[in-house]
């Protein structure tokens, strides 16, 4: 198969969770879009991987996914923090900052 | 990989990384090990002695013009010792110690601006009950990880060390501005919003470098820089990579329109962190930038040239008006900061001809912005800062010498001459001028006019108004934000006053090494 059709799968997977970024409004669901376009990043990598005909993108694939999972850590306890003080995850329910 | 195949390790040029991540290993190890009470004076030492010796590391370190982790054959490398990322690197170690110190204060508020127990529930009973305790001292291995992490950022030789080193300086900083012991569901609120931006960032960073590595077969920054004469791959790869980096980039810099999180993440981050991030990740992210658009994207030039002058027109402009409008003096700082991040996109337009002027501008005004976040810091109506600028009405009638201080740091930041501000100022656009970026300096000076006015009015507003009977209380500093506030100030005259050996420094130090 030929592998513009990856390529565009990644982008079209790049643009849903780019979009949901901008409409979700739940933080967790936020956050699951930002995977979903990390996840585009590193399927348009190992496509690349193969095109290029070097091993280097299914590296950097791995270092992403590596560097994805600490971030799920760090954003998922801040999210916590969040809803147990105000028992909402929405991100339209932080509006303290709004001067 | 082993030696047999050409890894090529030079341990003294990696050293000021190891010696911060180790001792931020060894603070976590001491918040295990050592007693309560006693962790705050070895937490302080120990980040302070590991910077200390990151910067002597440094200093043996220059002159070098090398790869320090690169295999054989393979481009640049993925560590690059040259001149700007040495400088840097100094300037990071530096203003960190600076920033290490404020977060260490413990006396203008009780125990200090950090909660105890971040998982507490905020303004739940235990809460209020554990307002009274000292803060956690997590927070300086926290701080030492993200220096870190700013010191491989910017002596990175390629995209996927970058990406590396972008992620471990932004996850404690998302921590650290959620730890705020006051205000804390804005202090969480500001956390959150960093981390989905910044994680929203660093996606398209990835996508980004895939595309670049689509278009040049390697991320090495030497070879995408070749690449962009000869890749036979679509020309549009190159244009979707440049501009998602630049957008990863460009919002850790704080540009417009990417800027929108600055001034909520600086009002509700604890001012300590705010001050570090408004000092070393600047450094930081300029530094990547610098070093993208120098050594990676030069060939291309023509590509992206139009769209970062409108980017950084953008900023300049936007910034300042928008800090003319603010009432809340970190706020103010933080609109300010965006408009500064405009005038050093200036020196990144400017490309191999301005470098050493941009790093000169990043360490002076690093250094200003600190000791005004610092002094901020003092001025208190009881427990809380005082930020609202009314309430600094009349200031230098109850404390001259917090007066006299923060009108020496708002002249500098509004590039008055005899001040750090100018010379940053006026080297930096004599520079971009030599680049034949007239346009630009135009805009910025006209920029810097506007810019002035918020910084003098708050200038007015210290000396000739009365004093509110109920004015602010100003804590004298401790010693720890007393050096922090004496060192800022002192850096901010001798820059304004006598520039000439730094400029020097930066002069050699500006050439970045490219093949």
């Amino acid at each position: 198969m030929s592998p513009e059709y990856y390529l565009i799968l990644a982008a079209a997977l790049f643009t849903i969770g780019a979009v949901g970024v901008l409409v979700r409004r739940n933080s967790i669901v936020v956050f699951m879009c930002v995977e979903l376009m990390l996840n585009a990043g590193n399927l348009t990598l190992v496509t690349f991987a193969r095109t290029t005909g070097t091993i280097d993108g299914q590296v950097m694939a791995f270092f992403v996914m590596a560097v994805a999972a600490a971030e799920v850590v760090v954003g998922l306890a801040i999210i916590m923090a969040i809803y147990r003080s105000r028992r909402t995850a929405s991100v339209d329910d932080a509006n303290l900052l709004k001067a | 990989m082993n030696e047999a195949q050409g890894l090529q390790i030079d341990w003294a040029g990696l050293a000021p990384m190891i010696i911060v991540f180790a001792a931020a290993f060894g603070g976590l190890l001491v918040e295990a090990t050592v007693p309560r009470a006693r962790r705050l004076p070895v937490q302080v030492a120990l980040a302070v002695a590991a910077l200390a010796a990151a910067f002597i590391a440094v200093v043996l370190n220059s002159g070098k013009n090398a790869a320090a982790f690169a295999i054989e054959g393979t481009g640049l490398g993925s560590v690059v010792l040259d001149g700007p990322g040495l400088f840097l690197q100094g300037t990071l170690a530096i203003l960190a110690i600076v920033a290490v110190l404020l977060l260490a204060e413990r006396r203008t508020t009780r125990g200090g601006d950090f909660v105890a127990e971040a998982a507490v529930v905020a303004d739940s009973a235990a809460d209020r009950a554990q307002q009274r305790e000292d803060g956690a001292t997590e927070i300086f291995p926290l701080t030492l990880f993200a220096v870190g992490g700013m010191m491989m950022f910017v002596t990175a030789g390629d995209l996927l060390t970058m990406f590396v080193a972008l992620e471990m300086l932004s996850l404690p900083l998302y921590l650290l501005c959620g730890l705020a012991k006051r205000r804390r569901l804005i202090s969480q609120e500001a956390a959150l919003k960093y981390f989905l931006l910044g994680a929203f960032a660093s996606a398209f960073y990835v996508y980004g470098m895939a595309m670049l590595y689509g278009f040049a077969g390697t991320v090495d920054l030497a070879g995408i820089n070749r690449a962009g004469v000869s890749s036979g791959q679509p020309r549009m790869f190159l244009y979707l990579g440049v501009a998602m980096i630049a957008v990863a980039l460009l919002f850790k810099a704080a540009a417009v329109p990417f800027h929108m999180w600055t001034p909520d993440v600086y009002t509700g981050a604890p001012t300590p962190v705010t001050a570090l991030m408004a000092a070393c990740v600047k450094v930081a992210a300029f530094g990547g930038l610098l070093r993208v658009f120098n050594v990676g994207l030069a060939s291309s030039a023509w590509d992206w040239h139009l769209i970062l002058t409108i980017i950084a027109v953008a900023t300049m402009i936007g910034g300042a008006i928008f800090a003319v409008t603010q009432r809340n003096i970190k706020r103010l700082l933080a609109y300010s900061s965006i408009a500064n991040a405009g005038y050093l996109l200036v020196g990144v337009i400017a490309l191999g001809d301005a470098v050493g002027q941009t790093m000169f501008y990043l360490a002076a005004y690093g250094f200003t912005v600190i000791a005004a976040f610092a002094v901020v810091s003092l001025v208190r109506d009881g427990d809380e800062e005082a930020t609202h600028l009314a309430r600094w009405a009349g200031l230098g009638k109850k404390s001259p010498a917090t007066a006299v201080v923060f009108t020496v740091l708002m002249l500098a930041l509004a590039g008055l001459p005899f001040t750090s501000g100018f010379t940053a100022k006026f080297s930096l656009f004599a520079a971009a001028l030599q680049a034949d970026e007239l346009g630009l300096v135009i805009v910025g000076v006209v920029s810097s006019a506007i810019l002035a006015f918020p910084y003098l009015k708050v200038v007015v507003l210290l000396w000739l108004n009365e004093p509110a009977p109920d004015a602010p209380t100003v804590n004298l500093p401790s010693p720890m934000a007393g050096t922090v506030v004496a060192a800022g100030v002192a850096a901010t005259i001798l820059l304004g006053v006598a520039p000439g050996p730094l400029l020097d420094i930066v002069d050699q130090a500006s050439v970045f090494l490219n093949t």
